[in-house]
């Protein structure tokens, strides 16, 4: 808890709103996140709830959007993530080679500046699923970019000039650098990919000063390097004891455990937590992981200014299909059972949406998103049982059980999650999540491989197709936390691969694999308008204000997994000998691009 | 393949297999016409597939099934059908011979301009990889043939005993 005296904004005379909470964020940074015509941050605010409170666009004008202004970011590989904008400059960011262009707003986004670091290019085949970028973050004046060889830099906001470097980890074992850096306090929060490396992944806080580390927290590992306290940190209430990681793996296995930490984060200033989720156990085949793989695919509460964890909570214990921990937490204020709790809701790769109370990790809603999952029969939410809070697997659909060299057949969902990155929005006045959705099972099959550094260490076959009896690959839905029901649900003919916004003018926006930037009615569903932009859009759609007119905005560029597994249509596993593939191509639909496309209401 | 020279045993074997095998267009013909413990050779000596009429395909076509979808696929696609960044290699495979196929995988390749920029590792010290190198070229072979469709196949040949002891060899395992 840091003051700083205030001082003028250096950046582009944004008003400064309250003064309240100040001590709590980079003076900066607050000062441009209390600005609902700005878009500071990646997920809009600390909560991430992706939820504007502009309301310009409305559902019963949205039908007349048009597209206001588009800008190519030169680079046609998988756009994720959503540009900034802070008073009068947009900050874009593209794919390897990471450019970053600045765009004046007042001046039709001429380019203030451009950022384009040297990167060696041996870096790109090791980055699992294509060379995205999952954007930049701001404060203390600059902004700050995590390129594909994990150097963290920090740029002037003015001027795009280098102010500090850093580099977190080490390309040439497999140490890449895809997810948006985060800023909390005087501290630029980071996390690492490598997951199909076999890399020990960790997040890392450096001075927003001058780059210096300050802390670092691996996912698995002895207590001191993954910084828990064994008396004080606690799992569904309960201390975690000694060595909780260590005892969760055969030997030294932790140490290539994977755990990745390339998703977004969220912060609560009043409780002084960052929240973020840990990935994959390697190899992605279980038998030769023996043990809960602790803290693989755990939900993490860290104090930000010590890196010290308050609660974990691991969602899938000793994973078997690929599930990811990583993706977003969302952190609302919701009633249950008539009193108020400070919730966090997170929407797992392995189909289940977990709600917890962020101040003390109790589990309190662990439910399907999508109906067709059936890894598991649901979660033990019984306090007293030996098993409280795991999963229980349908052995059938288990990996482990079937063994290496067994093909497990009809395993819902596949190794995409139900939902992938691509963050879902809330609205605090629908009370609903909107949560773009893969509809998608998988045949997987485990066998043994041997790791060798800065190689990929997988060690399973799969193949994916839609749900049986079912042709559309995605679903948009709303889902309400609370209770843990989808309230309605939008067919998707691909996976939803788009970061949803919502806003205050009772539309919610996403985009899909096709390109179309899509709008719908917030309480229904129903679709208002829709755009197709030049490539299929796996960024996350932001929206901001200037000169008095609400903008929405969204990258363009097919890529990332989507792009590998989708671009030429799934398997049909039911197909004769011979048969071409059975399901839709993407490759039928759209192509490669790299554009940002910006839309507004008529004059 | 000069930056690879002595990084592992597994290059070498690539090597020594490039030098003992004759010379062929991948798109040649893949009619396997002679069978060494399970594994089949076209008249030119290269590694070939070998299906049967009721679908049956030999142990390393269905071997190199497995070990593509566990490494290739990543950037290839599913079935060697291509990514929206990285070329699909069931049509590849009809012009790139043996030889070249072996070179680029143990030695990597990149192809970097203006217009794209892309990278392929070497694979060379990799023996998840390497110590499967025909098994991966006959499966991608099948499907550059239209001899194998976009499945897994279903009926294969048992493992030969040759292949479990090849690969012990190769990855160093022991039974």
């Amino acid at each position: 808890m840091r003051f700083r005296s205030l001082r003028v904004s250096t950046c582009l005379g944004v008003v400064a709103a309250l003064a309240a909470g100040s001590v709590y964020a980079d003076e900066d940074l607050n000062k441009a996140a209390q600005n609902p015509n700005n878009w500071a941050m990646p997920a809009l605010s600390y909560n991430a709830q992706r939820y504007s409170t502009l309301k310009q666009i409305n559902a019963s004008n949205v039908g007349k959007l048009q597209v206001a202004w588009t800008f190519s970011t030169g680079v046609l590989r998988g756009h994720e993530g959503a540009p900034l904008v802070i008073g009068s400059t947009m900050y874009v960011h593209a794919p390897f080679p990471n450019i970053v262009y600045a765009l004046d707003l007042d001046h039709e986004a001429k380019i203030l500046w451009k950022y384009e670091p040297k990167q060696d290019p041996s870096v790109i085949p090791v980055m699992c699923c294509d060379t995205v970028n999952r954007g930049l973050s701001y404060g203390d004046g600059k902004i700050f970019l995590h390129q594909a060889d994990t150097t963290l830099v920090a740029l002037d906001a003015k001027t795009g000039k280098v102010v500090w470097s850093v580099k977190d980890g080490d390309p040439s074992k497999g140490q890449t650098g895809t997810s948006a850096p985060f800023v909390i306090k005087d501290k630029v929060l980071v996390g690492i990919s490598g997951g199909e490396f076999g890399v020990q992944c960790h997040v890392t806080a450096y001075d927003l000063k001058d780059g210096k580390m300050v802390w670092r927290a691996f996912s698995e590992g002895p207590d001191n390097e993954i910084l828990v306290d064994p008396e004080k940190t606690t799992d569904l209430g309960k201390p975690v004891g000694k060595d909780s990681s260590l005892k969760t793996w055969q030997g030294d296995q932790w140490k290539i455990g994977g755990g990745c930490t390339w998703g977004w984060m969220a912060f609560d200033p009043e409780l002084n937590l960052v929240y973020y989720g840990s990935g994959n156990p390697s190899t992605w085949n279980p038998t030769q992981r023996p043990g809960d793989n602790k803290w693989s695919m755990t939900i993490w509460a860290r104090n930000p200014d010590t890196g010290m964890a308050k609660w974990v909570y691991q969602m899938t214990p000793h994973d078997e299909w690929d599930y990811d921990g990583v993706n977003e937490m969302i952190l609302t204020d919701q009633q249950i059972g008539g009193s108020e709790r400070k919730l966090l809701t997170h929407f797992d790769r392995n189909g289940l949406g977990y709600t917890l109370d962020r101040g003390t990790g109790e589990l309190l809603v662990a439910q399907k998103y999508d109906p067709k999952v059936n890894w598991t029969t649901g979660v033990d939410m019984n306090k007293n049982s030996p098993t409280y809070g795991r999963p229980s697997v349908v052995a059938e659909y288990s990996t482990e059980h079937g063994g290496a060299d067994h093909n497990s057949k009809g395993i819902c969902p596949a190794a995409l999650g139900s939902k992938d990155e691509q963050p879902a929005a809330y609205s605090p006045e629908t009370q609903l999540f909107y949560v773009p959705t893969n509809h998608v099972c998988m045949d997987y099959e485990p066998f043994k491989v041997s790791y060798t550094a800065g190689q990929p260490y997988v060690g399973a076959t799969l193949s994916m197709y839609p749900p049986p009896g079912d042709s559309n690959m995605g679903n948009f839905i709303a889902w309400d936390g609370k209770s843990g029901k989808i309230v309605w649900s939008d067919p998707e003919l691909f996976s939803v691969w788009s970061g949803a916004l919502a806003t205050a003018g009772g539309v919610v926006f996403y985009g899909t694999l096709e390109g179309y930037l899509k709008a719908v009615d917030a309480k229904t569903g129903k679709e208002l308008y829709k755009f197709k932009t030049p490539s299929g859009i796996i960024g996350d759609v932001m929206t901001y204000e200037h000169g008095g007119k609400q903008y929405v905005a969204v990258l363009s560029g097919v890529g990332g997994w989507a792009g590998i597994g989708l671009a030429a249509g799934l398997t049909d596993p039911h197909a004769g000998l011979g048969a071409v593939g059975g399901y839709a191509a993407l490759s039928d639909y759209t192509a490669l691009g790299g554009q940002l496309t910006v839309f507004a209401l008529p004059q | 393949m000069k930056s690879c020279a002595g990084a592992s045993a597994f290059v070498l074997v690539a090597i020594l297999l490039w030098s003992a095998i004759a010379l062929a267009d991948g798109s040649a013909d893949p009619t396997a016409i002679k069978d060494e413990n399970g594994k089949y050779f076209d008249k030119d000596g290269n590694p070939t597939y070998h299906i049967t009429p009721d679908g049956t395909v030999d142990w390393y076509t269905y071997s190199g099934f497995r070990r593509y979808h566990s490494d290739c696929h990543v950037c290839h696609g599913p079935d060697g059908m291509g990514s929206s960044y990285a070329p699909a290699l069931k049509d590849s495979l009809k012009t790139l011979s043996y030889n070249d196929f072996l070179g680029i995988v143990a030695a990597g390749r990149k192809n970097v301009n203006t217009a794209q920029e892309n990278v392929m590792p070497s694979f060379g010290t990799n023996p998840n990889v390497m110590c499967y190198l025909d098994d991966i070229f006959v499966y991608l072979r099948a499907r550059a043939n239209d001899a194998l469709g976009r499945e897994r196949p279903e009926k294969r040949e048992e493992k030969p005993a040759a292949a479990t002891e090849a690969e012990d060899a190769c990855m160093g395992t022991k039974h």
